[in-house]
């Protein structure tokens, strides 16, 4: 019988949630949470189940790889599968990670499954095979159900097929092929060519992915001069949450006057918070100045550093947030951050 | 949200944990913070200890915005 490994986070792997996210690695010589899963459906057993927090592994990347390819280099397994990771970007991004790391140190077909709007499909995507997922665990079958199939025909030495038919995320590897009508290559160039000249569609064999990237904005030549705005995806409100911004999947943000404020009060003072669900708020509840600076910026401005902290800092939540949202509010900051004068902006991500 | 910002002409400086995000999206000028739930302070350090890091992170924020660049960078945070 082959021999799977199974990487999950601290939540499905059944340690805890936020609070528990620094979960150091650990392996486990047994089925945990969703490796039962994997274990019914493949056909192979799983050995073995690798854990994780999503914060270590997000913040002290290098040591988590480190650990837990140490872990492995003692397990024989033939097949290596993460999450999935549902719409959790730092969730993805770890699977990513790790399942990017097992590939190259030990040669196995790594699978994982997230949501077409989780960063990890477009960092990992040509490292590892990603399967489309659903947005929560709600689909934990389905997702599963996919990945495993996938993993059976490579264990059963299946010939598989590419990408679109197979129907994981473009990897953009090429692979030599043989059309089954035979058509030359010099023939379907010159049909191609003809289909552009005549201003037909055609669809090219090799196609550009697009990197979608922005006209770098010029540098600031006097910071002195210059009205700088603190924006953040942080979530961090007033106590109120006055424009009652989601917790997650925001399509709301908001903007708060720090006019005579040297920092942001905290929470026990009743002034302001964080309304993220995506990570454990006890360090921002504390303290908001960790993910909005406004006691920083205001020694830079008595300093003279900078001309002046914009009156207002922007604030939203980016967790679960699609990436068409984030662009339309980014859109209408940006639009407020003109009328305003100002002319830089520093925003923080958590 | 940093591109539509961009866009509008705005100099940008993002400041993230997961940079390899912040890059994918099409940041352009970063700088990394120390973790997700707490970007600029560790709470198990001392107060002086989260500001000294927070006063000095958001300062290279600062050289980043009067810095000219021509690809996407991430700056440079060693003290």
């Amino acid at each position: 019988m082959k021999k799977a490994v199974v990487y999950l986070n601290q939540f499905f792997g059944q340690i805890g949630g936020e609070d528990v996210a620094d979960h150091a690695p650990e392996i486990r010589e047994e089925k945990v949470g969703a490796a039962m899963l994997y274990n019914q459906l493949l056909d192979a057993e799983v050995t073995h189940t690798v854990i994780c927090g999503d914060n270590f592994m997000g913040s002290r990347t290098e040591e988590a790889v480190e650990t837990i390819l140490g872990f492995l280099k003692d397990v024989d397994f033939d097949i290596f599968f993460a999450g999935p990771a549902f719409q959790a970007g730092r969730y993805g991004m770890a699977c990513g990670e790790i399942g990017k790391a097992v590939k190259e140190e030990f040669d196995v077909p790594v699978i994982s499954s997230m949501n077409i709007e989780n960063p990890g499909v477009e960092v990992f995507k040509k490292d590892i095979y990603i399967f489309p997922g659903g947005h929560s665990a709600a689909k934990m079958r389905d997702d599963v159900k996919k990945v495993t199939d996938f993993g059976n025909k490579i264990l059963n030495g299946e010939k598989l097929l590419p990408a679109e038919k197979e129907g994981y995320y473009q990897r953009g590897i090429r692979h030599q092929y043989f059309l089954e009508d035979e058509t030359p290559a010099y023939e379907r160039a010159i049909d191609m060519l003809l289909k552009k000249i005549n201003g037909e569609e055609f669809e090219s064999e090799l196609p550009i992915p697009e990197l979608d990237l922005v006209e770098i904005a010029p540098a600031i030549e006097d910071l002195s001069e210059t009205t700088i705005a603190l924006v953040t995806s942080g979530g961090i409100v007033p106590v109120e949450n006055p424009d009652k911004i989601q917790s997650a999947s925001a399509t709301r943000w908001g903007k708060y006057d720090i006019s005579g404020m040297d920092k942001l009060e905290n929470r026990d003072s009743d002034k302001f918070k964080t309304i993220h669900a995506g990570y454990d708020p006890a360090a921002a509840d504390a303290d908001p100045n960790v993910v909005v600076p406004v006691d920083a910026m205001r020694k830079y401005e008595e300093e003279g550093r900078i001309g002046k902290l914009h009156d207002y800092f922007y604030s939203t939540v980016g967790t679960g947030t699609t990436q068409k949202e984030a662009a339309r509010m980014g859109k209408e900051i940006a639009q407020e951050l003109q009328d305003a004068n100002v002319q830089a902006v520093i925003l923080t991500s958590t | 949200m940093v591109k539509e910002i961009e866009k509008a002409g705005f100099t940008v400086v993002q400041m993230a944990n997961l940079i390899p995000v912040a890059k994918t999206v099409g940041a352009n000028r970063m700088v990394p913070t120390i973790s997700i739930p707490y970007p600029l302070g560790d709470p198990s350090t001392s107060k002086e200890e989260q500001w000294e890091l927070r006063y000095q992170r958001v300062g290279v924020a600062l050289d980043a915005l009067t810095t000219d660049i021509d690809e996407q960078k991430v700056f440079d945070v060693e003290m």
